[in-house]
């Protein structure tokens, strides 16, 4: 009875999916007693951020900033938040991440991972321990999928509708994909302001949503630099595929020694 | 339910515990991940009758409630939310919030968790991530959730993603 071996995986769980920000949100909750009212505030903070930095809304602080109707100074601790972080962003990958690679300031590279990541957090202080949240494509995960049972996200191929480039296991990770698919490819090369080529996709493994995203931002911005680009981070992991369909990793994988995709 | 619910106390109590023993270093490294820390299997295995008053209840404790252990058998015992320590970790500050009746916990919540640092964060070696490397399709690889190039709404609807959150939880 007290082995973790013999206890009952959770058979129900609380799902959720939420329309916001030009793209779904899907909750998944593992935790048994963890629910409506949590993913109730995490989708309320969803509407929040997205009242404050949406580029699409004339209203937002963001749009205000960059209309100069407000200042730095007046605007939320949140927005001086992510801006100082995009800055930092910038520097650490050399422009390769910017905020202003569309031509006007768009901190939503950052924003989107780093709602998504917050929100987990929000589940996590209602007491859950296992669950995932996926924004469009971005993925953090908590804990575990089930008992002793990893989180397994799929790679979508970019390059072959409806199958997976890959799988990533493991526990608490957070999972980002840049690529040609993007919406409106609002990725571009801050340098040319073009999409960049060489890569269909890139994704990005870390602990938390917010930088992996941005890293996977900018690696797909650099194409070929990727790898390196990656490797050089301590705590991240990247998985590429090439346009003519190649594919490579960066050395900060395990070893998968058994585990056949089933 | 009952099965599961005593799962769940059986996790708060090994996440308590790990976050109490802070003087035996970085607790939750061995897994990694941190709010997985006390999943069961993880290695930990305390009893929940000795985790709760652990943590730092700071105000003593005399005179908030009785005793667990003497309470157990009387009247339902009345209900008391003890903060543990905040205890910093290689992710960050982590602390937790539990609700204690008599000797039973009923939730347990996050008051900190890791600050906003992403440059912190590092996969360590016995947590770091598997990659499948192989086109699959979406069928036979068994996955919870995709990570793909963002989706639009309208992108999301064809998108493997959706097709999950239908099928729900298996």
């Amino acid at each position: 009875m007290t082995s973790a071996a013999t206890l009952p995986r959770p058979t129900a769980g609380y799902r959720r999916v939420v329309e916001c920000m030009g793209t779904v949100f899907s909750f998944d909750i593992r935790t048994p007693g963890v629910g409506a009212a949590a993913v109730d505030e995490a989708e309320q903070w969803l509407r929040d951020v997205d009242a404050t930095f949406s580029t699409y809304r004339a209203d937002s602080e963001i749009s205000r900033l960059e209309r100069g109707e407000i200042t730095m100074r007046q605007c939320s601790a949140d927005v001086r938040t992510i801006l100082a972080e995009c800055e930092h962003l910038a520097v650490e990958t050399g422009g390769w991440f910017s905020m202003y690679a569309t031509g006007r300031l768009d901190p939503s590279g950052l924003v989107k991972g780093w709602a998504i990541e917050r929100a987990s957090d929000i589940l996590a202080r209602h007491g859950s321990i296992a669950h995932s949240v996926n924004g469009g494509g971005d993925v953090q995960c908590a804990g575990d999928a089930a008992v002793g049972r990893p989180w397994r996200t799929g790679i979508a191929h970019p390059l072959l509708p409806g199958r997976l480039a890959g799988v990533v296991v493991g526990t608490g990770l957070a999972v980002a994909t840049s690529g040609s698919a993007e919406r409106g490819a609002h990725v571009l090369d801050p340098h040319t302001g073009r999409p960049p080529d060489g890569l269909a996709s890139v994704t990005v493994v870390g602990r938390r949503l917010a930088y992996t995203d941005a890293y996977a931002t900018a690696a797909y911005a650099m194409g070929h630099g990727a790898q390196d680009f990656v490797e050089g981070l301590a705590g991240y992991a990247a998985f590429g595929v090439r346009v003519d369909g190649a594919m490579w990793c960066t050395s900060g994988w395990g070893n998968e020694t058994g585990g056949s995709a089933g | 339910m009952k099965r599961v619910l005593l799962s769940t106390f059986g996790t708060v109590a090994g996440l308590i515990a790990l976050l109490t023993f802070k003087s035996q270093g970085h607790p939750l490294t061995t897994t990694g991940a941190l709010p997985s820390a006390g999943l069961p299997g993880s290695g930990s295995s305390s009893t929940p009758t000795t985790a709760p008053p652990a943590g730092g209840d700071t105000s003593g404790g005399s005179s908030s409630a009785p005793p667990p252990a003497a309470s157990s058998s009387s009247a339902k015992a009345a209900s008391r939310t003890v903060a543990g320590d905040a205890v910093e970790t290689r992710y960050g500050v982590v602390q937790v919030q539990v609700t204690v009746s008599g000797n039973r916990i009923d939730n347990v919540s996050f008051l900190q968790l890791t600050a906003f640092d992403g440059r912190s964060q590092e996969i360590n070696g016995a947590a770091a991530p598997i990659l499948l490397q192989e086109t699959l399709s979406a069928q036979s690889a068994h996955i919870d959730n995709v990570s793909g190039a963002s989706y639009t709404t309208d992108g999301y609807l064809q998108s493997l993603q959706s097709a999950l959150d239908k099928a729900g939880v298996r």
